[in-house]
């Protein structure tokens, strides 16, 4: 168990004041925002001891028997520091926004008690060392969700949950099923770069074929590939701080994680590659990207935009996997933090301008840049960034998706991310021409200083200041992308150490 | 040489039987210290089973030989009564101890009412007296009189509030344990003219697959399914469940109903185990898949809050009939149906109890009117979410240990060629979806916006036991290993 008390403390630096929130009294603010920020800060820090000693070489494993042959194991290695520093550095963002979000409105320990909940699990699911444990996290995810959903109890939001849990539960039990598949064939090994199911592809190639979609079925909900999507434009009913969380901080991610991990780490790519499986993958992510970027378009919700952008982006995560090589899984990689920093910016700028002042739609946005400019800034940052205009954090992943296509021996996906780059700009850039050239001739209403208040800068400071560290965060992953410690360079390591490909030449 | 403690076992064993008795005949004879007695006991009979089983552990007896047999009066088997303890006792015999301590202390607060503690104490501990004797029994008629101990207390307890509804539920109830005992007894008699033994050890040996164990079979299992309300004789379990006060319905939903099903698997481990076949057990799992589709829709129907918890129940004692075929093919899966039954009774312990806080809060559980109530109360909600997310098996919960283990078992049948075995699966994963939307019907109005009203006061007992057993019932998932292994000290079963 070397060093595995660590990646315990991980878990436990949300799940504790997590559970400590639930029991406290509605109007102890101070003792619950100084429990949120130490276990946000805390985890902080813990994930940063722990990017240092992986990065040294060092071993972290823990592991607690469950079933006869079955352990719960969390072990530590480049790929799962990878999205627990992600989700570390975007929840203490995350946690801050909340907090100014939420001033004021009831039922916040609930919420703040969930939230932390979701947190913990978005961890144990980054530091899983085998598919049980990584089930195990992902479904406390689905239900430890719900409850942020329905937060606030319209109609429309317990709608939005109920659809909700119906996708991710039945996908949930479609995963559990081929996961027991899966072990009871191969037994409960442990995530190895390259796969461990090379014993099987012989005997057994049909069976693993169909797991494999059962599989991709499990992890597509969340996911959000295109059939299995619906649910989630409509759960943009939930708080913009909850759906930061749903598409750039957990859910979405935990999806498209769990496909990294199956492709990468259970069957390995060569052996995907072999039995067909990434070719079909890399069709339902390139249908996925181009069919939402349409959906995007043609609504005129900023939140509904936004969610159906995010159907699209994530799927280039998919796409970078399915291309199954070196170049291809490191633009996939990156995408993963990439797609998080941008998507978490435009949904706080988002919440920003429905919590100042009212506007959730993009007809609305006319002249906003004036009243607003530092949201309206960021808002531009991730739009472009989304767009992949260089030298934005979109640029430094379509440039490695685009070589992994050409090294792959696939050209077609190269118009797929034109095309797809074409749209990102036809649904971003109405927005922003709008925010910064069109003229508003009424005042604005002012729900926010309405009851709170005159505010010192544009908006409540915890509102305004998560936006402005994402969006400088967006900025510098992109410049600095040449660095060791940046995402990319971080993600070039793990390629490097983990998956020595056929052909793989830096 | 026998390892330290072993010694000790048979004291234990009869020390745990004369504590049990004790305390019930102390609680009879002086009702109005029923209540304290009652609290004194509870405690010292969970310390003892606690002390028990951690005796039978530390024994590390051989799985071959395990079973610690004590001679009541040092009259030998066929003559004398046996007591047993093996594995399977150790486990249950834990079970009923934490549900025990649990519903007493929840019961301090619940029936405060002085004369209704009087009528509640005594018949609760002899009901849990008989529950020991029960697990602790060896031979078939002891098995039947502890059988009869616990349904007559049961059925008083169903009626001791006195309501006509109360009433109406506990004389239905009493028909219904009275055809299923006789109905016993009559396959008790049969096996006893055809072997002259009671013994269910000395039984075992001698039994065959002859008509007249076709017949006793048939008459003992079909009595026990009516007492278990196994599908399709489940149709008193609802109307009794439901109309009983909130601890009594824990206690019956959780460890009554489970006691009669033990003794089922007691018997088809080893006295019928030459009669199964395979058409029988797809016959058998057939009517779980009925049970866990009509118990479900059923639950998702109801009006009232302990109407859907009842059935509840009868829903998911059908994946312990879809466990039957499973246990055909790999007879190792009993001990996973065991799992089940134990992380269940927790569960569906924790859920009752639950409800009963927010009847007596609000003064009625319709589930249309108790939004109020469900808004004020989150620690409730939180325990009917914790207890639930272990109904429909998702973890972290000991549900979701006993759902791996059943689709395990259903899957290694379909790759061992089964065809049904698909059914099996389908059914096993498929139940957990319909268990989820029961019981979002019970957690969801709490989030709907509206007015919250926390309704009458309850106690403190009554505030946080629900929520605490709930936790016991998803820390279950770590004790899977322990109890597995536990449950295989069990000589004879496979």
């Amino acid at each position: 168990m070397d060093g595995g008390w660590l990646l315990l403390a991980i878990l436990f630096s949300s799940l504790g004041p997590g559970i400590a929130i639930f029991f406290l009294p509605e109007h102890r603010q101070g003792l619950r925002t100084a429990l949120n920020l130490g276990g946000a800060g805390t985890k902080l820090a813990l994930v940063g001891v722990l990017l240092a000693g992986v990065l040294r070489g060092d071993e972290y494993r823990f592991s607690l028997p469950l079933m006869p042959g079955i352990e719960l194991v969390l072990a530590a290695d480049a790929l799962s520091l990878l999205f627990a520093s992600l989700s570390a550095v975007l929840w203490f963002v995350t946690t801050v926004y909340a907090i100014g979000y939420l001033e004021g409105s009831p039922r916040r320990s609930r919420f703040f008690g969930f939230f932390s909940l979701c947190v913990s699990a978005t961890v144990g699911i980054a530091l899983s060392g085998n598919l049980i444990t990584f089930l195990i996290f992902y479904e406390i995810l689905t239900l430890a969700t719900w409850p942020l959903v329905v937060h606030r109890g319209t109609p429309a939001a317990l709608r939005a949950g109920r659809l909700y849990l119906a996708y991710t539960l039945t996908s949930g039990l479609v995963l559990f099923t081929a996961i027991v598949w899966l072990t009871l064939l191969a037994g409960a090994e442990g995530f190895t770069p390259g796969g461990y199911l090379d014993g099987l592809a012989e005997t057994h190639a049909t069976t693993l074929q169909v797991l494999f979609v059962l599989l991709m079925i499990g992890f597509g909900v969340k996911a959000a590939l295109v059939p299995l999507h619906s649910w989630l434009p409509i759960a943009m009913v939930a708080p913009a701080p909850v759906s930061a969380l749903l598409h750039a901080v957990a859910v979405v991610k935990a999806g498209a994680f769990g496909i990294i991990r199956v492709v990468n780490d259970v069957y390995g790519a060569e052996l995907a590659i072999e039995l067909g499986l990434t070719a079909g993958l890399l069709v339902v992510a390139a249908v996925t990207i181009l069919y939402s970027s349409i959906q995007a378009l043609r609504t005129d919700d900023l939140k509904q935009r936004l969610a159906f952008s995010t159907v699209s982006q994530v799927s280039y995560i998919i796409l970078g996997v399915a291309l199954a090589g070196p170049l291809g899984i490191i633009g996939g990689l990156v995408h993963l933090v990439h797609q998080g920093i941008t998507k978490i910016t435009l949904f706080f700028c988002a919440g920003n301008f429905a919590e100042t002042l009212g506007i959730h739609r993009i007809s609305e946005l006319n002249g906003i840049g004036r009243r607003m400019p530092l949201t309206m800034l960021a808002f531009t940052l991730g739009a472009l960034g989304m767009i992949g205009l260089p030298p934005l954090a979109g640029f430094v992943t379509k440039w490695h998706l685009g070589l992994g296509a050409l090294e792959s021996g696939m050209p077609w996906v190269l118009g797929v991310l034109v095309l797809s780059s074409l749209l990102n700009a036809a649904y971003f850039l109405p927005p922003v021409i709008r925010g910064w050239l069109g003229e508003r001739r009424e005042p604005w209403h002012e729900p926010l200083q309405a009851h709170a208040g005159p505010t010192r800068f544009e908006t409540h400071w915890m509102l305004l200041f998560p936006v402005v560290f994402t969006a400088a965060l967006g900025l510098l992953v992109g410049l600095f992308a040449g660095l060791g410690l940046s995402p990319l360079g971080w993600v070039s390591l793990i390629v490097q150490r983990d998956y020595s490909l056929p052909g793989f030449g830096l | 040489m026998s390892p330290p403690g072993a010694e000790w076992l048979p004291a234990g064993i009869a020390g745990l039987v004369g504590l049990s008795l004790a305390v019930a005949v102390l609680a009879t004879a002086w009702p109005r210290q029923a209540h304290r007695i009652g609290l004194l006991g509870a405690l010292a009979v969970t310390a003892w089973v606690l002390v028990l089983s951690a005796v039978f552990l530390n024994a590390g007896p051989d799985p071959e030989t395990a079973a610690t047999r004590v001679a009541l009066g040092g009259w030998e088997a066929p003559l004398g009564l046996m007591l047993h303890l093996d594995g399977l006792s150790v486990t249950l015999l834990v079970l009923t101890a934490v549900v025990g301590l649990a519903t007493s202390l929840y019961s301090l607060g619940y029936v405060h009412d002085r004369i209704e503690r009087r009528q509640f104490w005594p018949l609760w501990l002899w009901l849990w007296a008989g529950l020991n004797m029960l697990f602790l029994s060896g031979d078939a008629f002891n098995l039947y009189i502890t059988l009869e101990v616990v349904s007559l207390s049961a059925v008083a307890l169903v009626a001791f509030t006195g309501t006509a509804a109360a009433v109406s539920g506990a004389v239905r109830y009493l028909l219904v344990n009275i055809l299923g005992s006789l109905s016993f007894l009559m396959g008790v008699v049969l096996l006893f003219g055809e072997h002259g033994v009671l013994d269910l050890v000395l039984l075992e040996a001698r039994t065959e697959a002859g008509p007249t164990e076709r017949m006793a079979a048939v008459l003992m299992t079909a009595g026990l399914m009516l007492k278990a309300a196994l599908f399709p004789l489940h149709v008193w379990l609802a109307p009794a469940h439901g109309s009983a006060p909130a601890p009594v319905s824990a206690v019956l939903s959780g460890l009554v109903v489970t006691g009669s099903f033990y003794l089922i698997l007691r018997l088809w481990l080893g006295v019928f185990a030459p009669l199964a076949t395979p058409a029988f057990g797809i016959l058998v799992g057939l009517l779980g898949v009925g049970a866990l589709v009509w118990g479900s829709l059923q639950a998702l129907r109801a009006g009232r809050l302990k109407s859907i918890v009842a059935y509840s129940t009868v829903a998911q004692f059908g994946y312990l009939l879809v466990a039957f075929p499973l246990m055909l093919v790999d007879p190792g899966t009993w001990r996973v149906v065991v799992f089940f039954t134990v992380v269940h009774a927790l569960a569906k312990a924790s859920v009752f109890l639950a409800a009963g806080t927010l009847q007596h809060a609000a003064g009625h559980d319709r589930l249309a009117d108790l939004g109020d109530v469900l808004r004020a109360r989150p620690r409730m909600v939180f325990a009917l979410g914790l207890a639930g997310v272990s109904l429909m098996g998702l973890p972290f919960t000991g549900g979701f240990i006993a759902k791996y283990l059943l689709l395990e078992a259903g899957l290694g049948t379909v790759l061992a060629g089964s065809v049904i075995g698909v059914l099996w699966v389908l059914a096993i994963a498929g139940g957990g979806l319909l268990a989820a939307a029961y019981v979002l019907r019970m957690v969801a109005p709490s989030f709907q916006r509206g007015r919250a009203d926390a309704g009458e006061t309850v106690s403190l007992w009554m505030d946080w036991v629900p929520l605490g057993l709930a936790t016991v019932a998803a820390l279950a998932g770590l004790a899977g290993t322990l109890t597995l292994n536990t449950l295989a000290l069990t000589p004879g079963a496979p």
